[in-house]
This record gives C-alpha cells, structure tokens and sequence, in this order.
C-alpha cells in the first residue's frame, strides 16, 4: 500500500512543479519572460489545487471497462433475446469482465484497499464515488451471475441435466437483463465523477463529458461485440460501434473547443498526444467497421480500434486534469475573468451572472 | 437532504448562504455556536510558530516537501515549507513585493500614502548577480555548506534596505483549512470519514477513511491531501480535540502577534469588519477581506483571511465555487445521457435479423 501511494504520488508532483513554470516573475529572476497566453499572478507559480491523487492506469482503466461492460450487457441481453448466440455470449463474458476487472482496479487503486467495503457505509447523492458504487455493486453481481449461467449452462446440457439446464438459462437472462437496465447509467455517471471536482478541465466540461463518455462506451461494446461475434451475429455491435465512435469524436472535439482556455490541456503533452491517437483509432475503427464488417478479421480488427480509440480518451481524459489542476492559471485566469464580469454586471443590472464563464 | 432534493437541485444546502451548515448537517438545535479563524495577516511578523504548534500538538509527520532538493530550500523567500498539504496544516507564505521607491503606502512602513502601482512591476535587473538557493549552488562532495556565502554580500545580511530605486514590502500569511460552510470535501466522500462536527468545522475521522481520495481534487483550495506514509486523507481539524476541552486550536494560543484568532464565528466577522475599516481609515486601501462573504461560492469560509493583495499573490483562489453547487445538473445530464445510451443500444438492433 506504501509503496504504491509513493510511485503515484511522486508522478503527480513529478508532471507539476517543472512543466508549469511562473508566467510572471514573482519572486524568481529570469522568468519573467515566460508570458505565452494571459497574464495572471500566482504564489511562486506553484499549483492553487491538488491534483488527484488517483493512480494512472487504475482509475483510466476502470473508466474503460465500465464503459465496456455498460453497454456489453446490453449487447448480451438483446442479442439472447433476438437469437444472435455469439453476440450474447460476448456481450455477457465481456460485461462480467468489464465489471469485476473494472472492480480490481477501483479497489487497488484506493490507498487503503483492504478498507474498500467502506465504501458501503452509506449512499451519498453529493458523492458520484458513492452513487457509483452502488451503481457498480449490483450491476457486477448481476454480469457476474449472468455470465456464470453462460457459462455452466452448456455443461449442464452436455451431462443431461436439460430441466436444470433450462433453469438456469433463465436466471441467466432474468440477471442479464437487470445488468442491461443498470448498464448505461454505469456508462455515463463517471462523467459527474470526473466533472464533480475542483478541477477546471474537468468541470467546466460537465454538460458534455456524459455524451463523450456514452460514445466511448458504445465504441468499446460495440468494438468488443465485432471482435468476439461472428459475420452473422454481429450487425447491432457494428451499428453501436460506429455510432458510439462518431459521437465521441464530435462530442470530443466541441468540449475542446468550448474550454476555450481550459482546453489547451488536451492539445499538448501526453493528454495530446492521446487524444490525438484516439481519434485517428476511433475513426480508423468506423470506416474499417463500415467497410469490412461482413469479413471475420476485418470486423475484429476494426473493433479492436474502436476498443482502443475509447481507450485513449479515457487516458488522455485523466491527463488532461491532472495538467489542468497542476496550473495555477486554469484556476486564476477563470476566476479573475468571472469576477471582472459579476462586477460590470453589477454595475448595470442587479441579476449576478454566476455561472456565465464556462 | 433527502435523494429527490439532490437529485432535483432544489436542496438549498449545496451552496449559497447557509447561516447554521451544523444544524443543516443534522445536529440538533442547541449545539454550540460555529466558531473558526480570523487570520489578520497585516500583523503576521512570519515567525512560523503556528507551524510548529499545529505540527507538535496534532503529532503530524514530516511533510517531506520538495525531497529532491538539498537542505529543502525551495528558493521562494523564507517559505521552505511549500503549501498546505496531508502533514502540512497551517502554511506561512512569504511574498517579497519589490516596487518603485516611493510608491509605498502605510502598509509598506513608508511615510509616503496614496500612489499603489495596479499591477506588480516585473523585478528589472533587481538581482544582485546571485543564483537562487538551491541544490546547484550546494558544494560539491556533500560537504559542509557555508550558508553566510549564499547571501547577498553588497548589502546587510537579512536587512530589508532597498536598492536606491525599489521598496520592498513583505507580506506574511498563514494559510489553514477554510472549514467552508459547503465543504467540497465533505459532499464527496463517498465513506462519510469527513464530517461536519458540532462546532461547525470539518474534520476527517482517520479510523474511516479508505483513501479513495476523492476529497483531494474537490477542495477548491488545495487543502487536503493523501498522505503517503499512512494512504489516509489529513488536514486541519480545528484542533477538534482542544475544542471538547474548551482550550483554543494551537496554532491560535502559539500566534505572538494574534494575527491567528479563534473564536466564535460571528464574533471574529465583527472584529474583522472593525479591523478593515480601522486599515482603511489609515489609508490601507488594499486590505481586504477574504472568505468573509457568505454570499461567495461556497458559503463563506469558517477560517478567514485579512490579506494586504490579491488572493492568487497568497496562493489562494480568487473565486472559489463548491463543485457541488453545478452537482444536480451534472446528475441530470448524467441520467438523461444514460438514457440517450440505452436507447441507443436498443436501436442498434432494429429491422431484426439480417
């Protein structure tokens, strides 16, 4: 537990201090040259929040498979129900999988994970970590049992025990439908995960980050559906896929744009460079999907594009506010512009303007 | 608050003014009155003892701040401690405000009032040829270091005597908890190990705390934080222990100059406002007061500050909002979205088979 905590937390004051240097010289000789976008004043140009604490590649990861599982079970459950067998059995292998894996990581990534069923203490709706975990909670335990009939069902068949059989393949579709109803809400809530923060980048972005992170979980289902069904199996996982890649990339490139300021973050650095290789997967993974659905290699290849594409946004996501929350100017620049615009309003009606500035 | 209230955003208890957050936090009406800090930096003389008390009292460890650097000199003024941070729990800033000779007002010393530059002038050559302190300057081998060498040699050692053409003002603060009167902190721990206690300040409950460190990113002030030695999430408690004893916090008793007062919230608002006017009377016009309004994004502040500058000179956000405020939209977008994707998922298999 120690160590992990050091190895993140020396990465987080690693990424600060150096890349975000005073743009002003207060206090420091020969710095104050440094003056590329807005000028600000700052305590020695050190950070005014705390970056998260949340360690790279847990918390990105568990972004991912969430993602993956939501909108699997979905895939698993509709494609039982409409006879399209291979479609099911990934879906529900894939939403397990998602879930428990996804599981594994919240709680390593917790700095006291043998404390992780703290977690169940209460139900917070002012805390998304909590309402997520009782999001996650049942919708695991629902891919989990829904797997495990998959999976037992046939061996119970194969010895003769049909009547048994029979039952479970029932629960297995009564648990994978349940899992399907709670799977986009696990989809889409850790959006206000990111957005109920401190962090500019992130919260800012809070009316559009849902819609990007519904996109990359249709990309990632709909990317594992095409790997894991087969040509006749697999047009409902092409059709999400490619919807899911075409909303993230739009969603994705309007929340850069509208940051204005903020989104600098997602356009330099390692969050650049990822979200640039996101993009070009998620794009590549479309038109490949498009093309080349009706060919078992070619639609395994393009969902695994369409899997990695959401992949890398979810990285580059997490990068982008821990270098937002790293610079003070995200901070001061914002606030300053606010209060600048509170006081002219003020100065000529009397309605304060209190989340004008995005 | 009840789920449809936080869901639906009609709770008033997210932001805005909020005139008693302890009985809003579910303690019965007769509690005893909020109280916090009044931290009138205009007679802060830098000396760090609230540092020190606050570290000896509540047995907090070694920060272990900028590690890297030898001697852990930062080479920002007498501020070798950094920020507020899991074993730092009060922090005195140290800010050299270098300007024009004789543009100093009351606040600087100067006998010369009015003229205050808007803006800081950017130090033009005001060096005298030395390197910052830092590990460069260290000698080589790991000996000794004669720290005489290290100080400016053309002038008196530690003497603010300025240059012919440039005033030096110090400003000193000491920064704390602000124990808002809407916690970021709070709303977001998903374990209920931060919690509103009697007194109306915010404090963690070690014994709870799971380090999932959600606290960390949603303080608006870069307060809290994970401690590596021990993965739980520490900061200032008021001295919560001190309070049940009737004994005031210890960076408070220790302050010399009672720049750190404590006291009943109400009673240091009023001494505050008194203190701003008397500044202002004796043309101190850029006092300020922060944290003071609870008509601000979160509330007002339990712990508030006279500052002599802006906030972000101090290191302290000049507007901060609770992330909770904008939480009930970001639900609802949430749901709506979720709904966006079900739909979705179900229309993919539309037209049936082939």
């Amino acid at each position: 537990m120690g160590h992990d905590a050091n190895t993140e937390m020396s990465e987080r004051s690693g990424i600060d201090r150096d890349a975000v240097k005073p743009r002003r010289g207060r206090g420091r000789r020969g710095e104050e040259l440094q003056v590329p976008e807005a000028e600000f004043r700052s305590y020695y140009g050190r950070p005014i929040i705390k970056a998260p604490v949340w360690k790279n590649p847990d918390v990105p990861l568990y972004l991912f498979l969430g993602g993956l599982a939501a909108t699997s079970s979905g895939l698993g459950a509709l494609g039982g129900a409409t006879g399209r067998p291979t479609l099911r059995r990934t879906g529900r292998l894939a939403a397990a999988g998602g879930a428990i894996g996804g599981t594994v990581f919240l709680v390593h990534d917790l700095h006291r994970p043998s404390r992780f069923h703290h977690m169940l203490r209460v139900l917070k709706p002012t805390s998304p970590l909590s309402v997520g975990t009782w999001i996650l909670s049942p919708f695991a335990t629902f891919a989990a049992a829904t797997a495990a009939a998959e999976l037992t069902e046939p061996v119970l068949r194969g010895r003769g025990a049909s009547t048994l059989a029979g039952l479970v393949r029932r629960a297995g579709g009564a648990s994978g439908a349940a899992s399907a109803v709670i799977g986009p809400a696990l989809g889409t809530y850790t959006a206000v995960l990111f957005s109920n923060t401190a962090v500019p980048t992130w919260h800012e972005a809070h009316r559009i980050l849902p819609v990007v992170f519904a996109g990359s979980a249709a990309a990632a289902g709909g990317g594992m559906g095409l790997v894991g069904a087969s040509v006749r199996d697999n047009e409902p996982a092409a059709r999400l896929g490619v919807a899911g890649a075409i909303v993230e990339l739009v969603a994705g490139s309007s929340m850069e744009r509208s940051l204005g300021l903020l989104g600098d973050v997602y356009h330099k650095g390692r969050a650049g460079t990822l979200m640039k290789a996101s993009k070009a997967c998620l794009a590549a993974g479309a038109v490949g999907t498009l093309l080349g659905r009706k060919r078992r290699w070619s639609a395994a290849l393009s969902g695994l594009a369409l899997m990695a594409g959401s992949a890398l946004t979810r990285f580059g996501v997490f990068d982008a506010g821990i270098a937002s929350a790293n610079d003070p100017a995200h901070i001061v620049v914002p606030q300053r512009e606010r209060l600048r615009q509170r006081q002219s309003t003020n100065e000529t009606t009397q309605a304060p303007p209190d989340r004008a500035f995005a | 608050m009840s789920l449809f209230e936080a869901f639906s955003g009609t709770a008033n208890s997210l932001s805005g003014p909020l005139p008693d957050p302890t009985t809003d936090a579910g303690w019965s009406g007769d509690h005893p009155k909020r109280v916090g800090f009044f931290t009138d930096t205009s007679v802060c003389i830098g000396c760090k003892a609230c540092e020190v008390a606050c570290k000896e009292w509540n047995l907090v460890p070694d920060d272990g701040t900028d590690a890297s650097d030898l001697y852990r000199l930062t080479g920002m003024s007498y501020d070798n401690t950094g920020d507020l941070g899991s074993s730092t729990w009060r922090h005195v800033a140290f800010i050299e405000d270098v300007r024009p000779h004789g543009s100093a007002t009351a606040a600087h010393g100067g006998q010369q009032t009015g003229f205050l530059p808007a803006g800081l002038p950017a130090v033009h050559g005001g060096g005298n040829g030395h390197t910052p302190r830092d590990a460069d300057t260290a000698p080589p081998g790991g000996g000794t270091v004669d720290l005489l060498s290290l100080l400016p040699d053309d002038g008196a050692h530690g003497q603010q005597t300025p240059d012919d053409e440039r005033d030096v003002r110090w400003l000193m603060a000491s920064d704390v908890c602000k124990h808002c009167t809407h916690a970021g902190c709070l709303d977001v721990c998903p374990t209920g190990a931060l919690f509103r206690t009697e007194f109306g300040t915010v404090v963690v409950q070690d014994d709870i705390c799971n380090g999932c460190g959600y606290c960390v990113p949603s303080c608006p002030y870069g307060v809290i934080d994970v401690r590596e030695s021990d993965g739980g999430a520490h900061k200032c408690t008021l001295c919560y222990d001190r309070l049940g004893e009737g004994l005031e916090p210890a960076c408070a008793k220790a302050c010399p100059t009672n720049s750190i007062q404590f006291g009943d919230l109400d009673e240091l608002q009023a001494a505050a406002d008194a203190r701003l006017a008397e500044l202002h009377g004796r043309g101190v016009h850029e006092a300020r007061l922060y944290g003071r309004d609870p008509d601000d994004g979160v509330g007002g502040d339990g712990a508030f500050f006279l500052l002599l500058d802006e906030p972000e000179v101090y290191g302290m956000p000049p507007d901060p909002i609770v992330t909770t405020r904008d939480l009930p939209e970001m639900w609802r977008n949430a749901a709506l979205t979720a709904v966006g994707l079900g739909a979705a998922v179900v229309a993919a298999f539309w037209g049936g088979r082939r």
